[in-house]
């Protein structure tokens, strides 16, 4: 089975987030990146499908030249190749990125059977391009899938929902987009890292339409204030550890 | 017990800025030392506030050629230990050709002198025995230091901060520096985000930060934080039925500037192998900005790929297992000074503001001892003179200088490192004004405190024809490197006829004022109500009675004294001078070292030389040794000196820095019928200096000897009062634990036939190999090594116990793995050359 997985390249939060001067990204000075949680998700579920079944995983991008440390992370974890459609650093609307996916796919001489995406990206979480892929190659899609298995050619996938997990049965070729806690993604390993310097990876420069959604500006939401609170130490905090529990009403 | 709520006190005796291994070393010592009204404040949460500490690989390797930095690591070594948070490992610096094992046989040498042991030369397959994990093959061997071990520096700095609590120390973790206040050069106060502190003394003990703490003051920590990559992978399968937390030597993969080690379950691998990554203290993120903390910066995989292929090659079985996987990877930040060395003492700039930077996990707990020790008594067990803050000079301390030279120094942390190794970056900073001349003579630079001193000519080259077999060659590469033997033929030259000398690197100073004497008399052991018109060699001690510095002092007027020593210590002796004016105002300091230059004339026709030029008399009898003058040298008015550090007849010549050039001329032009050469700082330092028994400080002198040891204590003492005239008249009367003794080597050759020549801070051994220590714990070594062309013999120097001390006793000198026989020649400060001082005094 040929997956492709699609990620972003996104700023490695954990901290404090500042925004840029000009308030429409986040400041990075200090920041590493890495690929949506989801995403990460969905490369492991794929790398695993095809230990599982056979075929080859191409992980695709769209982003800034930089985005290739992601490609390789990527690889690292066990990615066979993969695609980098690269730009000036500027970010593309939902509508934009999934056209340049859309591309990419077609000219692809081995079509994948499966479109695998993370439910959102972890900085603009638009939550569109998963559902725009599918919708332009006129193939059937599910959202926020925890697990995915296949019978007889189709994919079974199972979402999360309130009550449970809603099951569909999906003919291949499909696109799914998954959420964290499908799988525990691996690390990588020395070996991986150092084979992933040497697979392929297959770039082109795809021009950016106008776009049709604008971010204008960021704002941060007001701080929720001090969250840690420190109750005393040794025995002496006893009473009050047990005063906060109760107030919770797990005593 | 002092807490974190609350606000902080008005006043206090000592604010220590940083909760990292140092700063909470330091808070438990000097309560340890009685010390009261303490404040220790991070801006970070405890136990972690996010410096260096917590994220530090945490390993110590005792063994390293500075006795300071290991006197330093084993004092540290000793209170992790105490602490209960040192496990003993073990550790294996492995060699992957010949050229490392040598490095690795002065290793063992500096192990000897420095009382570690055990410790071995190991083979490929001894170290898979007791690495079996490690790839053989890429090794040719390897030095153990079953000694090493693994330290938890968080758990020590948090125990020793409990402690120092315990004693009434006030803690205030999640406070900011906002800033200080500065009145008069002197320190008074330190502003924080909890309110603000009077105080006189604040110790910035902040490591990467530093240097940004220092500039809010006025002064300069000379820091470039740099980045270490490391990356934990696991979890290792071999690793998963380990009892201990460490159950494998640590892994010094030297030469890829590398290392492994084995903890719990994961492989730890770390790098200096990288491009250096350095960054401004400004620039460093804030705790709430960080993804980790502050201080564990985002991973740059591409600057670690090379350093997992030699990783992977050389622990194949761990690195190359796909289930093991990379789990932590970090840039972290660490401190690197622009000459390797730590930052310890009050800062020059700012009375009151104290350093603790620039110190590593294996010094973290010494340095705390130090700085305490430093900051009560005025004075360390350990003697830091190579590491006090003091020591810099002002372009020495530039951001440019800095990250050149930090830069420069990260790739050699494991390097092979020869004693006479240059830098590369940021030379030419000082010269001296006769440089072009020097220049043109075929100079070969070395730097000594900023300064380019040529150390010889290579247009002297023709004097080896001339003294044909008097000169030895050196057949090993090793020794050969950063020297020639053109050093001993102009020895020779200078010996038969006359040399010049530049000795612009000179540090001087005038202290002046009508307290001007007893400033002097104070601070000198020698009697300095002396004349106008002489100049006095004296030692200037510590409160113990051993050595912070030998120079010389000139008196120039009633209350005028000029002041020279040696460039590499200049700045640190001036500020002990301006430490010790009178709170009066009856003295001044004034540094003049940029105001003079100096060139040395000596050799049996400096005399002739000299007169030929000059009006004055320069006869024996008009112009004594140990005298100044002001004569005029062809069109220059010249303050002469008359000293030697040489043993030859001759003058220190000092003129203003604008007219050194003309004097350089006015000299060459008059000494060429002489035969004179100009001499570079080789034999000045070294083969003249030896033949003569001349002490140096930083190799004879340091604050580890007294007098009487070093063989100094002529005449007698004089009636004032001086620093540690107490105990320097109680060295007299007690038996000495050591003699300064000056030995030969009988017999250069290697068992391979190669003819070796020791260079330094090797052991001195028993004729039957056993270590030499005194009574006092003192390890015999050689404290200066040397050629000494006019005796045809090699010179080593060292402190040994009376029972060895006796002339025509047989020793051995162990280098590189080797034995050689050695004899002690002289047990005082009798020279070898000229014993009766003949030629100096002619």
């Amino acid at each position: 089975m040929n997956i492709c997985v699609c990620v972003k390249r996104v700023p490695l939060t954990g901290g404090k987030i500042t925004l840029s001067d000009d308030q429409r990204a986040l400041s990075t000075k200090h920041l590493g990146f890495t690929v949506s949680p989801h995403e990460e998700c969905a490369v492991e579920e794929a790398v695993q499908i095809v230990e599982r079944e056979g075929g080859s995983v191409t992980v695709l991008t769209l982003g800034p030249a930089e985005a290739e440390e992601q490609l390789r992370d990527m690889m690292a974890i066990g990615a066979d190749r993969a695609i980098h459609l690269v730009t000036d650093g500027a970010e593309w609307d939902p509508q934009g990125t999934a056209a340049a996916i859309v591309t990419a796919i077609r000219a692809q001489q081995e079509a994948p059977d499966l479109i695998l995406f993370g439910n959102e990206s972890a900085d603009a979480g638009n939550y569109q391009v998963a559902i725009r892929v599918a919708h332009a190659l006129g193939m059937p899609s599910v959202t926020g899938v925890k697990a995915i298995s296949f019978e007889g050619g189709n994919a079974v996938c199972e979402q999360e929902v309130a009550a449970g997990r809603d099951i569909y049965e999906l003919p291949l070729p499909a696109v799914v987009s998954v959420k964290e806690g499908i799988n525990l993604p691996r690390y990588p390993s020395v070996p991986g890292r150092l084979r992933a310097k040497r697979k392929p990876l297959e770039a082109s420069n795809p021009q950016r339409p106008a776009a049709q959604l604008e971010m204008v500006r960021l704002v941060l939401p007001p701080d929720s204030g001090k969250q840690v609170q420190v109750l005393g130490s040794g025995a002496e905090a006893a009473p009050a550890v047990v005063a906060v529990l109760a107030e919770l009403g797990v005593l | 017990m002092s807490s974190s709520s609350g606000p902080l006190p008005a006043s206090q005796s000592i604010v220590i800025i940083g909760a990292g291994i140092v700063g909470n070393s330091l808070a438990y010592h000097l309560t340890r030392l009685g010390q009261h009204d303490i404040t220790l404040i991070d801006k970070g949460p405890l136990p972690n506030p996010g410096g260096s500490t917590g994220h530090a690989s945490n390993f110590i390797f005792p063994v390293d050629h500075s006795k300071e930095m290991t006197q330093l690591t084993l004092e540290s070594m000793r209170q992790y230990k105490d602490l209960g948070v040192f496990i003993e490992s073990g550790g294996i610096e492995v060699a992957r050709g010949e050229e490392r094992m040598q490095e690795l046989q002065r290793r063992v040498s500096s192990a000897i002198s420095w009382g570690i042991e055990p410790v071995s030369i190991v083979t490929a397959d001894e170290v898979k025995e007791l690495v079996p994990f490690i790839n053989e093959q890429l090794i040719v061997g390897g030095f153990y230091t079953p000694g090493a071990g693994v330290v938890d520096s968080l758990r020590a700095a948090t125990i020793m901060r409990e402690r120092a609590q315990e004693a009434g120390l006030t803690v205030s973790a999640n406070t900011e520096v906002l800033g200080f206040d500065v009145r008069g050069g002197r320190l008074r106060g330190v502003r924080t985000t909890r309110g603000d502190i009077a105080t006189e003394r604040v110790v910035i003990a902040c490591g990467c930060w530093s240097p940004k703490l220092a500039r809010m003051a006025g002064a300069s920590i000379p820091i470039a934080p740099s980045v270490h990559q490391m990356i934990d992978i696991g979890p290792v399968p071999r690793f998963a039925g380990a009892k201990g937390m460490i159950e494998y030597p640590i892994i010094r993969d030297v030469d890829t500037n590398m290392y492994e080690r084995q903890e719990g379950t994961g492989l730890e691998i770390g790098s200096y192998a990288h491009r250096p990554i350095m960054m401004e203290a400004e620039d460093i993120p804030s705790i709430e900005e960080s993804a980790l903390t502050p201080t564990e910066l985002p991973f740059t995989q591409h600057d670690f790929d090379p350093q997992m292929e030699i990783a992977l090659e050389l622990m194949p079985e761990i690195v190359g297992d796909e289930s093991v996987g990379v789990k932590y990877a970090i840039n972290g930040l660490l401190s690197v000074s622009y000459d390797g060395l730590p930052l310890l003492g009050e800062t020059p700039e700012v009375r009151g503001l104290w350093s603790a930077a620039a110190i590593w996990i294996k010094e973290g707990p010494g340095a705390g001892k130090t700085v305490a020790e430093l900051m009560v008594h005025g004075e360390s067990e350990i003697d830091v003179f190579e590491s006090n803050i003091a020591r810099s000079y002002p372009s020495q301390k530039t951001r440019a200088h800095v990250f050149a030279r930090a830069g420069e120094g990260f790739n050699k942390m494991y390097g092979i490192v020869h004693p006479s190794e240059q830098w590369e970056s940021d030379r030419g900073v000082r010269v001296a004004p006769f440089h072009e001349r020097e220049r043109q003579l075929g100079a070969v630079f070395y730097e000594a405190a900023g300064w380019e001193r040529p150390v010889w000519y290579e247009s002297n080259a023709g004097l080896l024809e001339e003294y044909g077999d008097r000169i030895s060659r050196r057949e090993s590469e090793w020794e050969a490197r950063w020297w020639s033997p053109i050093i001993n033929a102009e020895h020779l030259a200078m010996r038969d006829r006359a040399a010049i000398v530049d000795l612009t690197a000179f540090a001087i100073f005038d202290v002046t004022g009508r307290g001007a004497l007893d400033v002097v008399q104070r601070l000198a052991m020698r009697q300095m109500d002396v004349p106008v018109g002489r100049v006095v060699y004296t030692p200037l001690l510590t409160p113990s009675g051993t050595f912070k510095q030998d120079l010389t002092i000139m008196r120039m007027a009633d209350d005028v004294f000029r002041v020279v020593t040696g460039g590499a210590y200049g700045m640190s002796d001036l500020k002990w001078f301006k430490d010790h004016l009178p709170e009066d105002g009856s003295a001044q300091v004034h540094d003049q070292t940029s105001a003079w230059t100096t060139l040395g004339l000596w050799g049996p026709r400096a005399r002739d030389i000299l007169s030929s030029i000059s009006r004055g008399d320069v006869s024996h009898a008009g112009f004594p040794f140990a005298q100044w003058r002001n004569i005029e040298v062809g069109p220059l008015e010249v303050l002469a000196s008359r000293i030697s550090y040489v043993g030859d007849l001759g003058w220190e010549l000092y003129v203003p820095i604008e007219q050194g050039a003309r004097l350089w001329d006015v000299l060459v032009e008059a000494g060429e019928p002489q035969g004179m050469i100009a001499a570079g700082s080789g034999v000045y330092g070294s083969t003249g200096r030896l033949e003569k028994g001349y002490r140096a400080y930083g190799a004879e002198l340091d604050g580890e000897y007294n007098v009487v040891e070093a063989g100094m204590a002529w005449g007698k003492v004089k009636d004032q009062d001086f620093i540690g005239k107490a105990a320097h008249v109680g060295h007299r009367e007690e038996a000495p634990a050591a003699h300064m003794c000056t030995l030969t080597v009988e017999d250069h050759a290697s068992a391979s036939g190669v003819k070796r020549y020791m260079l330094g801070k090797e052991p001195i051994l028993t004729p039957d190999g056993a270590p030499i220590t005194d009574s006092k714990g003192r390890r015999s070594y050689v404290t200066s090594a040397g050629s000494g062309p006019s005796l045809g013999k090699y010179i080593l120097m060292s402190y040994l116990p009376p029972e060895h001390a006796r002339i025509g006793e047989r020793l051995l000198v162990q280098y590189m793995g080797e034995r050689y026989p050695v004899t002690v020649q002289s047990t005082d400060a009798t020279s070898l050359f000229d014993p009766d001082n003949s030629r100096i005094r002619s």
